[in-house]
């Protein structure tokens, strides 16, 4: 039920991937004052977007759980959560290389937008913990989604919070919307974004899958234990 | 439900001043902190923001116990059947554990906050108090909201205790952002520009978001 459309998702994944690839490696030109390594930008502030709107509709699908109670919204809940904390890995290992290139460190405080995403990267951390500290599957299911909503609510609050706190001490230099980019650097960074997109909805629904078939096989299990031992 | 929530509320602050559990353990948390930040950081006097940042980090930490405690007796005596057979609203039952919580930290800080400006205060606190109280009383709102959620999401599993303080340090960290930045002011030797403003309407609006937010959610908690 999950898998409908997955394989021409997967092309049409493999295709934008490839496209972004090229686009950065050949048609992007060199940033100015920041050279090859400003190539990072491509991957990292995607990889980004899509991690924090994956945590937002982990938080959208979970309160469509709660209103129909039908616990497969749970399951598209989690799986979004748990691949947007995946992501989350990648943006703050690929934050820190391009601080450390750009800036000279590692890790930098006065910039807003990593700061506040390692905070909501660390509240997410706990969503394995929580859920999986509940045995019973419809109280977990319950638990878990009211845990995305709230989580979910944080994220652009705690965004607004730190922005305020650093803004006024550091001026931001780059603004990462893209909106000041030029307009060959914009065109790669949007089919980056299009294909880091669609590589999660592609991941989301083969985990789906997944989750599903096991759980039907699980269920199929117990059928037969149950037969034999009768 | 304001009855009910009055009644729960009552049994709560009953049970604290009977058994005198979680008040006197946060405010003894809240000296030792001291003590370990005089020695940490090896200064005798603070300002500024060293100042407002010790407080508050002291406050949140010591916050924990009370959010961990705060179903301690239904989760251990079995009073959560009781509460949840009684055929009353779920936001009083949020209500009524918000409300202990705040009481509970305004407790705590009647000692914590003078206590901090005898220990560790370079200047004095008198003429910072107007505003530390409603910097404090709305930094209360927001951690008894975010704590009775918490709370009531950590109440029912397993690794209850190691659940509430990662789930509830992450979600203050804007609490912490908007009182230590409006609580740094008030506390500079020299009083310099002040920007309370800003800060009080992020804190507010951060209180608001998670009330409502915790009315909309509860109903979904304590279910069964």
């Amino acid at each position: 039920m999950y898998s409908k459309g997955l394989i021409p998702l997967a092309v049409a994944t493999v295709v934008a991937m490839g496209t972004a690839m090229a686009l950065i490696f050949f048609y992007a030109p060199l940033d100015a004052d920041q050279g090859f390594v400003q190539k990072i930008f491509y991957v990292h502030v995607p990889m980004a977007i899509v991690a924090l709107c994956g945590f937002v509709a982990g938080g959208i699908m979970a309160i469509k759980h709660l209103r129909t109670g039908d616990r497969s919204w749970d399951l598209r809940s989690y799986v979004a959560i748990h691949l947007s904390i995946i992501l989350g890995v990648g943006v703050l290992v690929t934050g820190a290389i391009w601080a450390k290139a750009s800036w000279g460190h590692w890790w930098v405080w006065d910039e807003p937008v990593l700061v506040s995403f390692l905070v909501v990267f660390l509240l997410y951390c706990v969503y394995y913990p929580l859920r999986f500290a509940i045995e019973d599957p419809e109280r977990q299911a319950r638990y878990s989604s009211v845990f995305a909503i709230a989580a979910g609510a944080f994220v652009p609050l705690n965004f607004m919070a730190v922005r305020l706190a650093e803004a006024y001490t550091h001026p931001r230099v780059l603004s990462q919307t893209g909106g000041s980019l030029p307009g060959d650097m914009r065109l790669t960074f949007l089919v980056a974004l299009a294909a880091m997109a669609l590589l999660f909805v592609t991941l989301w629904k083969l985990e789906l899958t997944a989750k599903h078939a096991s759980l039907q096989l699980k269920k199929l299990r117990r059928r037969l234990d149950a037969r034999v031992a009768a | 439900m304001i009855g009910t929530a009055r009644a729960i509320l009552q049994k709560d602050l009953l049970l604290e001043l009977r058994t005198k559990e979680s008040v006197p353990a946060m405010t003894l948390f809240t000296l030792t902190v001291y003590v370990l930040f005089h020695f940490g950081l090896d200064r005798d006097s603070l300002d500024g923001e060293l100042a407002s940042g010790v407080l508050w980090v002291t406050l949140l930490l010591a916050s924990i116990i009370g959010v961990s405690r705060l179903f301690g007796a239904e989760r251990e005596q079995g009073g959560i059947v009781g509460l949840l057979l009684a055929p009353v609203d779920r936001t009083a039952l949020w209500v009524a554990k918000a409300a202990a919580l705040f009481l509970m930290l305004v407790a705590v800080e009647l000692v914590a906050v003078p206590a901090f400006g005898l220990l560790l205060l370079g200047p004095s606190l008198g003429g910072a108090l107007p505003e530390l109280l409603v910097v404090l009383a709305l930094g209360n709102v927001g951690i008894a909201a975010v704590g009775a959620l918490v709370a009531a999401l950590a109440a029912e599993t397993r690794a209850h205790e190691l659940i509430v303080p990662l789930l509830l340090l992450p979600l203050l960290v804007p609490v912490l952002i908007s009182c230590a930045q409006a609580t740094e002011p008030l506390l500079r030797q020299d009083a310099g520009p002040e920007d309370l403003g800003r800060w009080l309407g992020l804190l507010s609006l951060y209180d608001v978001v998670f009330v409502l937010l915790s009315v909309a959610v509860f109903d979904f908690l304590l279910e069964d």
